[in-house]
Order: structure tokens, then C-alpha cells, then sequence
């Protein structure tokens, strides 16, 4: 068996171990099962992108039906970086994943756990396939099982937050499929690779702008890029903590990663950027969700909420990267993609130790906590210097390159804003340290003991990553720049 | 990576693992970590090791050559000592300070470019501060901060010059700095204020007094020598150099004629003492620049033994001025011996450490033809034996009974002094093992009759001197005022005036300032709190209404083009 036949089961695995998961009684069972088929998929992943950085782009038809008929599963640097990230953030939040779910979720764990595997195997597939009608089909899968898994959030808001996540996730996907409808009725292929051959020859065709512009918007949408960002708060604040800390680092990404693939090797730069004023549309959109995020974070009481604004703004990074549209733009924001992981698991998993020993995420009731839960709110503090972008962490990587990539391209006033925005995050983060160190505790307020190493050590094994990644960048540079590289078409070729 | 060990990792693990260990293996551990740090510094080959990219800048995290490594091993071998002096303090945190700072000191030394120098020079200064806060007087604490807002500039200068020659050479590497940019004396001056250099200097004499009884003792050693180090790699030959190292020499010394306080006494010797080596910087010739990294050398040692023994005499009778101490022999025979060691050694005296180093840069100053700087260096010898060899030791250990009986101090101290004072004296009798691991090995004979003679004549007509006029140069209970004069005295009323209608300003401002910025947060709040327009649960509705109107703006500007 070559790497080749091992790469769909990345997707596979977690697909078929879904409706397996679903039947397994009680807790520990259906968690050991998660585990192993995630760890499975990340290994897979670790293999392919290991393979794919030198350049190399795999191909796999599926039940061997030649590509532009059946489907193909086309792998270059670009989904495997993606799909690397979510395979291994799968099996990293899983570590973290039993003690918080125990005490979140009641009775047995086993449609839970199926449920997180569906959503794993559809953030996959999206990433993995070469086909534009695939992409829907996993986009719903993991979508449905994303909303389904939203709406296990002890909150009873968790219930409307699905709900509205629910609309407008089908919005989002509705405009996604028109826009493949466009597509398939001028070219009539769904195979990207297809695709991008035949439609240089109708540039002038309104059914390929309105297509382009379709799933722009759609995609937008599931990115959560300002103003379409509205469902992602109270769906982030009211989830599950596991549900948020493995959908803040891994979800959007993926959406972000779909409007990439279109935009840059379906339609081409060529085109996407200079039909529509896509490079203008983004960087105010980008900007302006990284100043509106920001700024509703610096006024949240819920540290969840905040969390989720945040991602508001950090995306606008991303989207700041991709509206430069050269090379170091494209490397900024695939670095973020994956920095941005780190960071914000890292933070929602402290803010999850908090919430299992206290059961609240106010910043009130964090007042006095740094003495008593000091691993914790340490381990916060220290994701919290990445997401402002101290240097020695990724958060600095990640603004390093964006600061590049704006001055190579002229935009040197880009940087003031780079730097007004992290110090708006400083001041998000600020208030949190202030109460949790400087504050003392209410009178009457409960003792309150360390969280339990199960879930203290992932979380300091991700914010140790969000170090080592700051500090060691030729593994995470290396691949977003092979992943830009992959997407601007010249081979992917490793630096 | 592999084949080396920086032996600052060693340091810092070791320091990162002291707070979790028990409190009885903390002992054994404060003198293992720096032991085997000194065996990592033995393993060193010369070359260039530890090179990795960080954002497109290639960094060396150790060049090991001749120079570096003089200054690595003195380093290692003082924190051993300073270790095991610093043995029965229960004070975890000054103990992880002190490793932290001779880590980053060895980090600045084996820096092979301007950016892995600066940020290990930032972590001097923020590991070293915390030896005098832990003083925990107010008086350390307001040194503390001072010391650290003079750093914060020096600091910031050292940035902004590898920043500037960064721009205008296109590279970080730091050797020689040639360059016609601000950043030549950008740089310059951080790595001055860090030599104490007058009038950069008053952080080290307002400081180092105030520092722990222990932390000094590395301070003593670390920071003003690491400056001396990156002034050899950086600005050899420099001639504004050579003359304000000769200022210094003569500096120090007057204002340790005027001061009181003991360690203040050594702390303005230091500044003299670094004069010698930042003179022979600014001479630059290859004998004048062996004879700065020896007298670097065996600087450390002696300095350190100082201050060890006045560490010792403070932490015994808890006092630290020469008007309250003396008769201190009888009582603490041990300690007064082996910092007479000390004191012999600053002054040159043949036999011991600072004869062999010093003469060399003399010497220098004399075959490159400097009458005056060869006279000046010469002389303030004399003021240094003065001070310290007679003065010091005259006032603390003889001169009229006190009435302190203090006891010796404990074991580890006066092993840690033993350890200096053999070495001052090893290297006094038998120079040539230092002589040979010297940036250019030099053909250098301290034991002429000539050196030897002319030596002893200074210093012996020196202490006839003081005998003769003992009422004249004892210690004041006085301030001596130094480059803060300013804010004292004839200034005095004009200051206080001035600081009173500066606060009455500042404190309207303030109330007006305060008072809007409380109400625009109010205003903010009520607007942007958890309920404001941005931050609301918006219904279904007004997302659809985004979408579209995202869509069909789109859609517009697509069309509108065909």
C-alpha cells in the first residue's frame, strides 16, 4: 500500500469510525475510538504534507473513475498543509476533550463523539477533494454535524445559536452550490483542475463573474469575515467548550482555505483579482473586521464572546494576507492560518479550565482566580502575549510576515493598523490578566482548586507549540510558503 | 546544533529547574548547574556554532575564538565562586536571577550578531535588577528602578543603532563597527553606558552598594565586562576611547576617596578599573588589547574577592560605612586577610593578579609612545592602593574599636573568598597559563627589576603618605556628590520650586484629563458594552441583509465592467 492508496483515509477513516463511535456505549469507549482513528488521520496527514512539500502533487481517483468524471482527490502543498492542521488539531483537542466533555455532556458520549468525527472527516474531505461539487457535499457534512454538535451547549441560548448558525450555514452553502451551478452550466465539468483549464476561454461571461461573486460571499460567510460574521459569536460562547476550542482553530480555516483554492486556481489571480475588485473588497472587509473585532472584544464580559470577537478580528488577518494577493501576502496568511490555531485553542482551552472548575466564563467571577488557578491563567496569559504578538511566539511570526508582505507591496500604512490592532488585543487580554492577578477575590466567593492536570497538560503543550513555533519557524514558514506557492501555480515549490 | 552545547542553556535549564526542586537538593544543585555550565564552556571549540535563520536574519548564537572565550571562562569560573558564596541564601529568586544574568552574559559574549547581542543584553539588565531588589530596602528599590531605567535607554540606543546599521550595511553581523551612519555612536553609546563611562557611569555607584550581599558580587563581575568585551570586538582603536578611559581611571578613583559607604568605595574602583581596559581598547594595538582582556580577567577575580569580603563584613555586623565599622581584625581575622588579598591584587602589587595584567596595558600605553596617558594610568595606581589596599582596609579592620564582635561569616563565604584569593595569587605567581589563552599570545615579561621596582616605589611612598596624614583621608559620614549634583545643593530651592509648580500643573491636567477620560469610557461603554450596536445579537434577518448586500455589490462591479 503506497501513501498514495493510505491518503483518502485521512477522510476516511474518521467517516467510517463515525458510524462505528455512534453505537459504542458509555464514555471512555467512544473517546479511545475518536482518538485513535484521529491520530490515524494525523499521521496520514503528517505523511502527505511531508511528501507534498517538495513540490509533488498527488492525485487519487476515487474507485478508480478517471478524474474529469468521477471524483478526484488532488493534494498539493496547500490541502495538505489545511488538512495537517486539522487532522492533528483534531487529535491535540481530543487529549484535552475527556474531562471537559464529561462533565458538559450527560449520558453516554458515543453520538457525541460521532457527531466531532463527521465534522473531522467533512473539514477533510473539503479540503482533500479536487472536485467543486465534493466540496459541498463535505462542506454539509461538516456544517450539519458542526450545528448539531453547537447545539449540545449546556446554555439553553446554545439552542438558538445552532439554529441561526443553521440558517445562515445553509445561506452560505446555497450561494457555494449556485455558484458551482454557474460554473458546471458554462463549462460543464466539476472537476477543479478541469475546470481551471476551460474557463480562461469565457472570462467575458456574466454567469462565471456571478459565479465568482457567489461563492466569494458564500464562503465569506462560513469565514466569518465582517459583516458576515454575526453567527459565529454566540455560537463560539455557547458551544461545548471542546465543540469551541476545536471549531475556533480549525473551521474557519478551512472556509478560508475554499475561497482560496477558487479564487486563486480555479478562477486564477488573474482573473479573480481583476474582474472583480476582489483585492479592494477584501482589505476593507479584512480591516474593517479587524478593527470592529477587536473593538467589541475590549468591551465583552464573557470571556468566550471575547474569544469569538477576537477570531472576528484575527481572520481580517488572514483575509489582509490574501487581499495583497503576491506570494508573501498568500504566505502571511496561510502562517496565520495555522499560527492563528495555535493561539486560539490555546486560549479557549484556559478559558475552558476556568470555566470547568468555576462554571462561568464572566470576567467578573475571574476576579482574584490567578492565586488559586495560577497553571491556568499562566498558561492564558502566555497564549494571551501570541495573540498580541510578543516576539518569541507565532502571534509575532504571523504579524512579521503580514508587516512584509504590506511593505513589499507599498502598503506601508497597512503596518499602523497592525500595530493599533494589537494593541486593541492587548488591552482584551489585558483585562483578563488584571482580574485574574490583580483583583482580589470577592468576599463569599467559593476556593477554588488547580484544573486537573488532564486538561492542564494539553493546554500547556499547545501554548509550548505557540513557543517552539515561535521561535522554530522552518517547519510552519516552509509549508504556508509552499502552500502559497502551490496556490500562485508555480509547482509549490519549497523555498 | 548537535555537536555543541551553549553553555548559557545549561545556565538557564538549570535556573528554570531550581524552584522545583526540594529545598535540601537546591544546595547541591546551585553548585552543580554552574559546574557543569564551566565544562560546557571547557568543551567550546573555536568556530562558529549554534547558527540558525530567524525571519531572513542569520543569527550565530556562538562564535567561540580567542576573545570570547577569555571572557566565557572567567565568567564561569566567577559563578562558581559567586555561587558557592552565595550558598546559605534562602532566597530562590535571587538564585535563579543570578544564573539567568551570567547565562545571558555568556549568551552576549558568544553573540556572533547584533541581534542575538541585544536581546541577550536585555536580559541582563531585566535578570540583574532583581539582585539589588531583593535587597528589599526602599533605598534598593529605588536604585533598582533607576538602574534599570538607565539600562532601558542604553537599551533602547543599542536597538535603534542595529536597527540603523542594519539598513545601511544590510547586516547584523557584529564584528568591527565601521560605518559612517548614526549607528556607529548609537551603538557606542549603549555598549558606554554599560562600561560605566563617564558621565554614563552614576547607575553603578548609585547601584551596586544597594544590591544584595551576594548579587553584587556577580554584578562586580558581569555587566561593565561584558561591555569591555563588546567594545574590543566593536571599537578597537577608537582614540575618543583611549582618553575617556583614562578620565575614568582618575574618576573612579577621586570618588572613592570621597565615599563612605564601602561598596560604593569598590563600585567607583570599578569604573577606575574598567578605565585601565577602556583605554587600552581606545589604543588598539595588539599588546594594549591583550592587556585589557587579562586585566578583564583577573579584574573579575579580585573585584569580586572585594566584594566578597565587604559582602561579608556587611552581612556580619550589618553595617556598611566606614565611619562605624573598624577593630573588625581581631573578630574576623580570615576575612580580613583574604580581602587584603584582594586589596594587594587591585593595586598591582608584584606577586599578585593585578601586577601581571596591569602593567601590561602600561606598558602599552608606553610603546605606543603616550607620555600622558602612561603617567596618568601609572598614578592612579597609587590612588587605587590608596583607597582601597589602605583606606578601606584601615578604616574597617584597624583604626579605633567599633565594639562589633561579629563572628567569621559562614563556611561557604569564606571557601568562595579562598577559591578568588588563590586564583589572584596563582595568576599573580605564575602568569603564564593567562598569558597564553590571550586574544594575541604576547611576548610580555611582567618581572622585569624595571616593572617591579617602579612598582613598589608608587606604592610604597603612597602608604607613607597616608600614614602621615591618616586625619585627612578617612571616611566622611557625608554624601559625595557625583553627576547628581544637580538636584542637591545651590540648585536645591530652584528644584523645589520648579518640582512644585511642575506637580500642581501635572495634577490639573491630570483632574481635566481623568475627568474626560471617565466619562468618554462611560460613554463608550453604554454605547459599545455588551448591548452596543456591534456587539448585539442581530436577528437572522440583518445577516441575510449583509449577505445580499455584500452580494450584489459584488455582482455590481462585475457586471458594470463588461
Amino acid at each position: 500500500m503506497t501513501l498514495l492508496d493510505l491518503m483518502p483515509f485521512m477522510m476516511l477513516a474518521p467517516l467510517i469510525g463515525s458510524g462505528f463511535v455512534a453505537v459504542l456505549p458509555g464514555r471512555a469507549t467512544p473517546w479511545a475510538v475518536t482518538m485513535l482513528v484521529c491520530l490515524s488521520s494525523a499521521i496520514i496527514a503528517a505523511a502527505v504534507l511531508a511528501e507534498t512539500l517538495g513540490g509533488a502533487t498527488m492525485s487519487y481517483p476515487f474507485g478508480n473513475w478517471p478524474p474529469p468524471i468521477g471524483i478526484e482527490y488532488r493534494v498539493d502543498a496547500a490541502n495538505a498543509f489545511v488538512a495537517f492542521l486539522v487532522a492533528a488539531m483534531a487529535a491535540v483537542t481530543l487529549l484535552w476533550a475527556p474531562k471537559s466533555v464529561a462533565v458538559e455532556i450527560q449520558g453516554r458520549h458515543g453520538t457525541f463523539y460521532a457527531l466531532f468525527l463527521l465534522v473531522v472527516a467533512g473539514l477533510l474531505g473539503i479540503t482533500l477533494t479536487g472536485d467543486a461539487f465534493n466540496v459541498f457535499v463535505f462542506l454539509e457534512i461538516s456544517s450539519l454535524a458542526s450545528y448539531a454538535l453547537i447545539a449540545y451547549g449546556q446554555d439553553r441560548r446554545a439552542l438558538l445559536a445552532a439554529f441561526r448558525y443553521l440558517i445562515m450555514g445553509t445561506v452560505g452553502a446555497t450561494f457555494f452550490l449556485i455558484g458551482i451551478a454557474f460554473l458546471y452550466m458554462v463549462t460543464g465539468t466539476l472537476n477543479m483542475a478541469d475546470l481551471a483549464e476551460r474557463l480562461p476561454a469565457m472570462s467575458d461571461n456574466n454567469a462565471v463573474r456571478a459565479a465568482l461573486a457567489f461563492i466569494v460571499v458564500g464562503m465569506g460567510l462560513k469565514l466569518a469575515l465582517l459583516p458576515l460574521h454575526l453567527w459565529l459569536p454566540n455560537a463560539y460562547a455557547y458551544a461545548p467548550n471542546f465543540v469551541t476550542v476545536f471549531l475556533a482553530g480549525t473551521a474557519t480555516k478551512v472556509a478560508l482555505y475554499v475561497m482560496l483554492r477558487f479564487a486563486f486556481t480555479v478562477f486564477g489571480p488573474d482573473y479573480s483579482f481583476v474582474v472583480l475588485p476582489l483585492s479592494t473588497v477584501l482589505m476593507v472587509l479584512a480591516l474593517a473586521g479587524m478593527f470592529a473585532g477587536s473593538w467589541v472584544a475590549m468591551f465583552q464580559i464573557h470571556l468566550k464572546r471575547m474569544l469569538a470577537y477576537s477570531s472576528v478580528a484575527q481572520v481580517g488577518y488572514m483575509v489582509l494576507g490574501v487581499s495583497l494577493a503576491t506570494l508573501t501576502g498568500l504566505t502571511a496568511a496561510f502562517l496565520h492560518l495555522f499560527n492563528h490555531a495555535l493561539i486560539k485553542t490555546a486560549l479557549f482551552m484556559a478559558v475552558g479550565c476556568v470555566i470547568y472548575r468555576t462554571g462561568s466564563a464572566r470576567l467578573d467571577d475571574l476576579r482574584g482566580l490567578g492565586r488559586q488557578m495560577p497553571w491556568t491563567l499562566t498558561a492564558f496569559a502566555l497564549a494571551g502575549l501570541s495573540i498580541i504578538g510578543v516576539p518569541t511566539t507565532v502571534g509575532f511570526i504571523s504579524k512579521w510576515y503580514l508587516v512584509l508582505a504590506s511593505i513589499e507591496a507599498g502598503a506601508w500604512w497597512l503596518v499602523v493598523f497592525l500595530v493599533i490592532t494589537s494593541l486593541m488585543a492587548l488591552y482584551y487580554i489585558w483585562r483578563v490578566i488584571e482580574a485574574a492577578w490583580f483583583s482580589p477575590r470577592p468576599n463569599g466567593a467559593a476556593e477554588m482548586r488547580e484544573a486537573p492536570l488532564a486538561l492542564l497538560i494539553p493546554t500547556w503543550f499547545v501554548v509550548s507549540l505557540n513557543f517552539y513555533f515561535g521561535l522554530d519557524t522552518r517547519l510552519t514558514v516552509g509549508a504556508a510558503r509552499a502552500a502559497a506557492g502551490a496556490l500562485l501555480g508555480d509547482g509549490g515549490s519549497a523555498p | 546544533m548537535t555537536d555543541w552545547l551553549h553553555p548559557a542553556l545549561v545556565l538557564l535549564l538549570g535556573a528554570a529547574a531550581l524552584p522545583l526542586l526540594p529545598a535540601a537538593a537546591r544546595r547541591v544543585w546551585l553548585v552543580l548547574v554552574p559546574l557543569l555550565g564551566l565544562a560546557a564552556l571547557f568543551t567550546l571549540s573555536p568556530g562558529t556554532h549554534g547558527q540558525f535563520e530567524f525571519l531572513g536574519m542569520p543569527l550565530v548564537t556562538g562564535r567561540v575564538d580567542d576573545l570570547s572565550l577569555v571572557f566565557a571562562y572567567v565568567f564561569g569560573i566567577i559563578l562558581v565562586i559567586g555561587m558557592i558564596f552565595a550558598l546559605h541564601v534562602k532566597d530562590t529568586v535571587q538564585h535563579v536571577a543570578a544564573l539567568t544574568y551570567a547565562a545571558s552574559a555568556l549568551g552576549a559574549v558568544l553573540a556572533g550578531d547584533l541581534v542575538t547581542l541585544y536581546v541577550f543584553w536585555e536580559l541582563m539588565v531585566i535578570t540583574s535588577v532583581w539582585l539589588i531588589w531583593r535587597r528589599g530596602t526602599d533605598v534598593s528599590y529605588a536604585a533598582g528602578m533607576r538602574y534599570l531605567i538607565i539600562h532601558a535607554i542604553g537599551g533602547m540606543s543599542l536597538l535603534a543603532g542595529v536597527i540603523v546599521f542594519y539598513q545601511t550595511t544590510g547586516s547584523i553581523a557584529f564584528d568591527r563597527i565601521e560605518t559612517a551612519s548614526p549607528a556607529f555612536y548609537l551603538i557606542l553609546v549603549a555598549f558606554m553606558i554599560n562600561a560605566a563611562v563617564p558621565p554614563l557611569h552614576a547607575w553603578l555607584s548609585d547601584a551596586y552598594p544597594e544590591a544584595t550581599v551576594t548579587g553584587a558580587v556577580f554584578m562586580s563581575a558581569l555587566t561593565t565586562k561584558t561591555a569591555v568585551y563588546v567594545l574590543m570586538r566593536g571599537y578597537p582603536g577608537v582614540e575618543l576611547l583611549m582618553w575617556m578611559g583614562v578620565i575614568m581611571t582618575w574618576y573612579g578613583v577621586i570618588y572613592a576617596v570621597l565615599a563612605n559607604d564601602i561598596r560604593r568605595i569598590l563600585a567607583y574602583h570599578i569604573i577606575s578599573q574598567v578605565g585601565y581596559m577602556v583605554c587600552a581598547v581606545g589604543m588598539g594595538t595588539s599588546l594594549a588589547l591583550s592587556g585589557a582582556a587579562a586585566h578583564a580577567f583577573t579584574h573579575i577575580l579580585y573585584k569580586a574577592l572585594l566584594f566578597m569580603g565587604a559582602g561579608a563584613v556587611i552581612y556580619m555586623t550589618g553595617k556598611s560605612k566606614l565611619t562605624e565599622l573598624g577593630g573588625l581584625y581581631r573578630s574576623m581575622p580570615w576575612t580580613f586577610l583574604l580581602f587584603m588579598v584582594g586589596a594587594v591584587s587591585i593595586s598591582g602589587f608584584p606577586l599578585f593578579s593585578g601586577f601581571v595584567s596591569k602593567t601590561i596595558i602600561i606598558e602599552a600605553a608606553a610603546d605606543d609612545g603616550r607620555g600622558i596617558i602612561y603617567l596618568m594610568l601609572l598614578t592612579a595606581g597609587a590612588g587605587t592602593f590608596l583607597s582601597i589596599g589602605l583606606k578601606l582596609a584601615w578604616f574597617t579592620f584597624f583604626h579605633r574599636d567599633a565594639g562589633l564582635r561579629p563572628a567569621e561569616p559562614p563556611p561557604n563565604m569564606l571557601l568562595a573568598m579562598g577559591l578568588a584569593a588563590s586564583l589572584c595569587f596563582l595568576i599573580g605567581v605564575v602568569p603564564g597559563p593567562l598569558y597564553a589563552i590571550l586574544p594575541a599570545p604576547i611576548d610580555y615579561n611582567a618581572w622585569t627589576v624595571g616593572h617591579v621596582l617602579k612598582e613598589m616605589q608608587l606604592l610604597l611612598f603612597t602608604g607613607l603618605a597616608f600614614f602621615l596624614m591618616l586625619g585627612l583621608v578617612g571616611g566622611k559620614n557625608k554624601i559625595a556628590l557625583d553627576v547628581d549634583w544637580i538636584y542637591r545643593g545651590g540648585g536645591k530651592a530652584l528644584t523645589i520650586a520648579l518640582r512644585d509648580r511642575i506637580s500642581a500643573t501635572n495634577a490639573e491636567l491630570r483632574n481635566v484629563f481623568m475627568d474626560t477620560l471617565v466619562q468618554w469610557m462611560a460613554r463608550v461603554k453604554k454605547r459599545h458594552g455588551r448591548d452596543g450596536k456591534l456587539a448585539r445579537t442581530w436577528p437572522t434577518g440583518s445577516m441575510a441583509f449583509w449577505v445580499v448586500v455584500l452580494l450584489a455589490s459584488l455582482l455590481m462591479f462585475g457586471i458594470r465592467q463588461h
